[in-house]
């Protein structure tokens, strides 16, 4: 029965997909007066560039259907979601048990996690920076202002400038768990909205560094990163997938169980092949071709089965 | 026919008198309504305030004495007094926060009360009627600049000539906040004290000028002061859309919650604050709490500034009009 609706769902997509516009608006007519009503989705902004590439095309293949996507940080996506004003939350961190309990409780169903793609989460300092690459250790001292000058690490004599992310952002909570070990960062990282704003300061700085989504890092250096003991890496499709480079990272789409079809079809056609490209045209990594291919694809049956609940 | 006649007055007498109390009692409404939204304002912002002095949950993290006597261990004042909200261990001093915003605004206000005096007394004592024509709209239209405007100017321009002029150590910090705050803030020095100038009746210049005064000597030492309490006025404004001011100061002042007293360092401002971390908060949270606090703490630091200046001002007129009398 679920298989079967599963099933239908993906067969009556594609039969959207290929049919085009006529279909389209009578299905949508006959379905419920209120399928025309834009698709909402809301959260990370490292995932606001993923989101709207991925809702053009999904625009341009169905024909009538509008998809809206909004940045504000991870946090802010979540508690869009749990207040019922998104229809589906963009994440880069998982959500928080209570979060996930607290929004079962307010839409009435389970939340449905879907990993979309993989992203490196790239330490990038100015193009003429003599160095090249940091320990985890390292990069922990300079954001938790143990190491203030650039000397210290055997670049030049020069105070080194933090760039960072505010609290609100799924970057700052993964980059504070996994880099500083849930430790604080100093009070001197300068904190700024967006990604692409961190980049900017950073290209802008000689002695700056900041964090931030792979894809986002042009006009700046990602740094090598080593973990205790370990060579350094640097971030490409190849490390992040066999999973020896150290920060990487999922990203996710949320949505309610019982979410209406517009929402829960637009969640499945992103895992397709065609969605995955778009995921690397981007500059993330796409799950397909991850070393954890085994564990996405789980993850994504759970999610499929309890979508046909 | 005479009683005829005041019939017809009277009746219209009482129309008009009808028309002029309904017209009374709307302009009365809408300025009790103009009152009724502060207050409100202020009643949500200090009700949302409260549970810092009730709620025994949120002074557990957040309270009077966490705002502005605890300290950390540290080497340096920017250790010691830390604003870190979501925390592990939540940190709440306001001290790196106010002081920010002190910076931002004494920076601010140095850089446009000389400026928008200068620019007034030039447009109403020294330039040519055609020029002033042009520089009053001029300087009046730099107001409707959006802060947001101001703002990605200081980030993106101001900031890098800055550093490349002098070779700060940051980018963006108060010196470069500062300057573009003052931007927004020299038109209103400029309006008022301007309108003050213009003002000051021809006679004390004519009488100046009978004493062999020079053009300089007029304008310095007799429009100036005859018109001191309007360019104070002036100040009392900009003072509080400076505090108040957002959008340029989260965009140029670099965001980071520094303890300092250096004007080359990045600052954070109240209203910055609030503005960047709202949209996070948790409703009823003890950090939703100081945020709101900190809205408290603005609107007080406003209303007595404000306050204190109306006070001056009058005291000042009423000792021009004692002199001139």
């Amino acid at each position: 029965m679920k298989l079967a609706r599963v099933v239908s769902t993906l067969i009556l997509s594609l039969a959207l997909a290929a049919c085009g516009g006529r279909e389209q608006a009578a299905s949508g007519g006959s379905a419920s007066p209120g399928s025309d009503k834009p698709l909402t989705i809301k959260g990370s902004d490292t995932m606001v560039i993923l989101g709207q590439r991925l809702a053009e095309e999904y625009m341009k293949e169905n024909p009538g259907t509008v998809v809206q996507v909004n940045g504000g940080g991870s946090g802010t996506g979540i508690a869009a979601l749990i207040n019922g004003t998104v229809d589906l939350a963009q994440s880069s961190r998982p959500m928080k048990g209570d979060e996930k309990e607290q929004a079962a409780k307010s839409r009435g169903s389970e939340i449905v996690e879907l990993p979309v793609a993989l992203d490196a989460l790239a330490v990038f300092v100015h193009a003429s920076n003599p160095l090249h690459t940091l320990t985890t250790a390292q990069i922990k001292d300079i954001f938790q202002g143990k190491v203030k000058n650039w000397k210290e690490l055997g670049g030049p004599d020069a105070t080194i400038v933090l760039y960072g992310r505010e609290s609100s952002s799924g970057t700052y909570d993964y980059f504070r768990e996994h880099v500083l070990e849930k430790g604080d960062f100093a009070p001197a990282v300068q904190t700024l909205q967006g990604t692409a704003a961190i980049i900017n300061a950073v290209g802008q700085d000689k002695s700056g560094i900041g964090y931030g989504g792979i894809a986002y890092a042009k006009e700046v250096r990602p740094l090598a990163i080593s973990a205790a003991g370990v060579q350094p890496v640097a971030p490409s499709e190849a490390t992040v997938a066999d999973g020896t480079y150290p920060l990487s990272r999922k990203l996710f789409f949320y949505h309610p169980a019982n979410a209406p079809e517009r929402v829960t079809k637009f969640a499945q056609w992103t895992l397709t092949p065609e969605a995955q490209a778009l995921v690397t045209k981007v500059g993330y990594f796409p799950l397909a071709t991850t070393g954890a291919n085994a564990d996405t694809a789980t993850t994504t049956e759970t999610a499929t089965t309890s979508t046909a609940k | 026919m005479n009683r005829r006649h005041d019939e017809v007055f009277f009746r219209r007498a009482g129309r008009r008198l009808r028309f002029d109390a309904l017209m009374t009692g709307a302009f009365s409404v809408a300025g009790w309504v103009a009152i009724l939204f502060i207050f409100l304002i202020f009643l949500f912002t200090f009700k949302e305030t409260i549970p810092i002095f009730t709620d025994a949950e949120v002074q557990h993290e957040a309270n009077l004495g966490k705002f502005f006597a605890e300290k950390q261990e540290g080497p340096t004042l920017m250790d010691r007094y830390v604003w870190q909200p979501t925390s592990e261990k939540p940190k709440v001093s306001l001290w790196p926060i106010i002081l920010g915003t002190l910076k931002a605004t004494v920076v601010g206000l140095l850089f446009a009360c000389p400026v928008g005096v200068a620019a007034a007394l030039f447009s109403s004592e020294f330039a040519p009627p055609r020029l002033r024509e042009v520089i009053k709209p001029a300087i009046e239209l730099l107001a409707g600049i959006p802060s947001v405007v101001m703002g990605f100017f200081a980030l993106i321009v101001l900031a890098t000539w800055l550093q490349q002029t002098f070779g700060f150590t940051y980018r963006l910090n108060a010196v470069n906040a500062g300057l573009a705050l003052g931007f927004a803030l020299v038109p209103i020095v400029y309006t008022i004290s301007e309108d003050g100038l213009a003002a000051v009746p021809r006679s004390y210049r004519e009488a100046s000028y009978a004493l062999g005064a020079t053009k300089f000597q007029t304008a310095w030492s007799v429009v100036l002061p005859a018109a001191a309490p309007a360019v104070f006025a002036s100040f009392v404004l900009a003072f509080g859309r400076a505090i108040g001011e957002t959008m340029i100061l989260l965009m140029a002042g670099g965001n980071a919650a520094i303890t300092s007293f250096s004007l080359l360092d990045p600052l954070r401002t109240l209203s910055a604050t609030i503005a960047a971390e709202m949209g996070e908060v948790v409703v009823g949270s003890a950090h939703y709490s100081a945020l709101f606090f900190m809205g408290t703490l603005l609107f007080v630091i406003t209303f007595v500034s404000n306050t204190a200046g109306q006070w001056i001002i009058r005291r000042m007129q009423k000792r021009m009009q004692g002199a001139a009398a």
